[in-house]
């Protein structure tokens, strides 16, 4: 999106724009969270990343081994190096099993099941086809992790498959979260929470992992609880590219530090840090991948031709959450205001309603697959506004 | 935001009794704070602490469980022996900081 954005708005004769990347696979990573359910298949959420990068800008396939900031050059893990001008580093977080002990081992993408790699969803699905009933057990380790409500969705989707499978019964659900509730910010808890509760779905909060015992089914906690499964799916520890750690760049998960209304880097003024790359302090999601590309385009035009940057990112976050049955549920919020209720994007009208379930909500955001792949990736403008607005908002009592 | 009066001195609390000014605390304070939750401040526990000072100080928010056991070289386990059972949350109030957000 950065790319194909500024290639369009720098002048050629003075910019060149280069993509980095290790692989030439992009997934639609939402789509993830539909594979164990067969609600998406495989094929629909993986594609190649060329075609999405706009003519003019040049793709170099490549491993990114170490950012030396002072020289402002890119060292691969084949040796060869890029110098730069300016840096944009964007290599989000990635589920690390190896962080606690015991999650890796012979259970693993088995009994041991996660969804947020491309392998762990298909592998997760034959564990759900092959699963009869008992204790399904949805772990998260430690926040911040990518997308906090996809695990909630997980369970809510869960509970809408195990009815239809005639196995809702036979089945013990559990939510196992570090945090002391089902969400982070008050509002949207005790709406999440209550979500929980009416589809009887026991909720043991305040749980710091130790170790995983896949021998005895159980997972350990450090203050000794231990909570029994027959099929665990974890979200790993979520930790930012080892490169940004060798660079000196991170912090102690290697996020890389930045002003949260720039996304630039506090340490390099030539760096700037987009997705869930850096330490930004609002919800690792794509929508705010997307509004914040918008703000840093502006201002990096501006600094191109040796203004100042004016546009300042509010920390718009809009996810839409799965509850199951056909319906869904819509978050909107910002560094300044939580997750509300009420309608989006037009008062009272919608058509989506804020943290309440409904079917436009949940047909968002299956149709927001279409316009990922072919408008947002592109590129292309879409008619959602970058800064967050109270319109259609219910202020928290 | 209530007013309430701890070892002598005049503090503002929230509803979950954690200091809303960290600049109200000083170490007289911190040890009356650890009294009432049950906890003896040893040299071990005053290092977890003078760490949590001077990071918010820095950092401008309160170092998650994470960040203090990387930082101080100590393991997340001898934190819960420390502050037992939810050590985020009682080192952040013996040290007269914001409960550590949870992140979003
Ligand atoms: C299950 C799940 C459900 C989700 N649902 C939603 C949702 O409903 N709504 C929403 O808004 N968001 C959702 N998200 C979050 C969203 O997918 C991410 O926030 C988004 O992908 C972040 O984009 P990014 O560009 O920062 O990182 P990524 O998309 O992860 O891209 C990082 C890139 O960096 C490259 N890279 C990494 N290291 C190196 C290296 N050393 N050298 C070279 N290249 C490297 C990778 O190959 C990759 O292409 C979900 C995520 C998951 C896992």
């Amino acid at each position: 999106m950065v790319a194909n954005k500024l290639i369009k708005r720098l002048d050629s004769s003075q910019w060149s724009v280069t993509v980095v990347d290790k692989n030439d696979i992009h997934d639609y990573q939402p789509g993830y969270l539909f594979i164990p359910f067969g609600i998406n298949s495989p094929d629909q959420i993986r594609r190649t990343k060329h075609p999405f990068i706009a003519d003019g800008v040049e793709l170099v396939m490549a491993e990114i081994d170490t950012v030396d900031p002072d020289g402002k050059v890119v060292t691969f893990t084949d040796g060869r190096t890029i110098g730069y001008d300016y840096l944009v580093i964007a290599s989000g977080t990635t589920p690390r099993p190896d962080q606690t002990p015991g999650m890796l081992g012979e259970e693993w993408h088995k009994s041991v099941g996660e969804f947020y790699t491309f392998e762990g969803a298909v592998a997760l699905k034959a564990a759900m086809d092959r699963f009869t009933g008992g204790r399904l057990v949805m772990h998260i380790t430690e926040m911040p992790i990518k997308c906090p409500v996809a695990p909630l969705e997980f369970v809510f989707l869960a509970d809408d498959y195990l009815r239809q499978r005639g196995l809702r019964d036979k089945t013990e659900i559990v939510y196992v979260t570090p945090l002391d509730g089902a969400f982070t910010k008050p509002v949207a808890a005790r709406e999440l929470g209550s979500a929980l509760e009416k589809r009887g779905i026991h909720l043991e909060s305040d749980f710091m992992i130790e170790s995983v015992d896949q021998e005895a089914k159980v997972i350990r906690s450090y203050d000794e609880r231990e909570v029994a499964y027959d099929q665990l799916v974890t979200i790993p520890l979520n930790m930012g590219a080892d490169f940004v750690a060798r660079s000196g760049l991170g912090d102690e998960l290697n996020y890389v530090p930045v002003d949260k209304h720039t996304m630039q880097s506090t340490a390099h003024e030539t760096i700037f840090v987009l997705g869930d790359a850096s330490n930004l302090p609002t919800s690792k999601a794509g929508s705010v991948a997307h509004f914040s590309v918008e703000v840093f385009v502006e201002n990096f035009v501006q600094l191109a031709s040796g203004r100042p940057m004016t546009h300042s990112f509010d920390g718009h976050a809009n996810c839409f959450i799965e509850a199951g049955g056909g319906k869904g549920m819509l978050l909107d919020f910002n560094y300044e205001t939580e997750p509300l209720t009420g309608t989006f994007p037009f008062p009272k009208v919608g058509p989506m309603s804020l943290l309440k379930e409904s079917r436009a909500n949940h047909l968002g955001k299956l149709a927001f697959r279409w316009v990922y792949w072919n408008m947002l990736l592109p590129g292309r403008p879409i008619p959602l506004p970058a800064e967050m607005s109270m319109t259609g908002k219910t202020p928290a009592a | 935001m209530p007013t309430t009066t701890i070892a002598g001195h005049q503090v503002e609390v929230n509803d979950e009794g954690f200091l809303t000014d960290p600049s109200q605390w000083d170490e007289s304070l911190g040890a009356e704070l650890a009294h009432m939750i049950g906890v003896d401040l040893t040299d071990k526990h005053w290092a977890i602490v003078k760490f949590l000072r001077e990071d918010y100080a820095i950092m401008g928010e309160t170092a998650t469980l994470r960040r203090v056991s990387t930082q101080t070289g100590t393991a997340v386990k001898d934190l819960f022996t420390l502050f037992p059972v939810k050590p985020a949350k009682k080192m952040a109030y013996v040290s007269g900081l914001p409960k550590p957000k949870g992140c979003v």
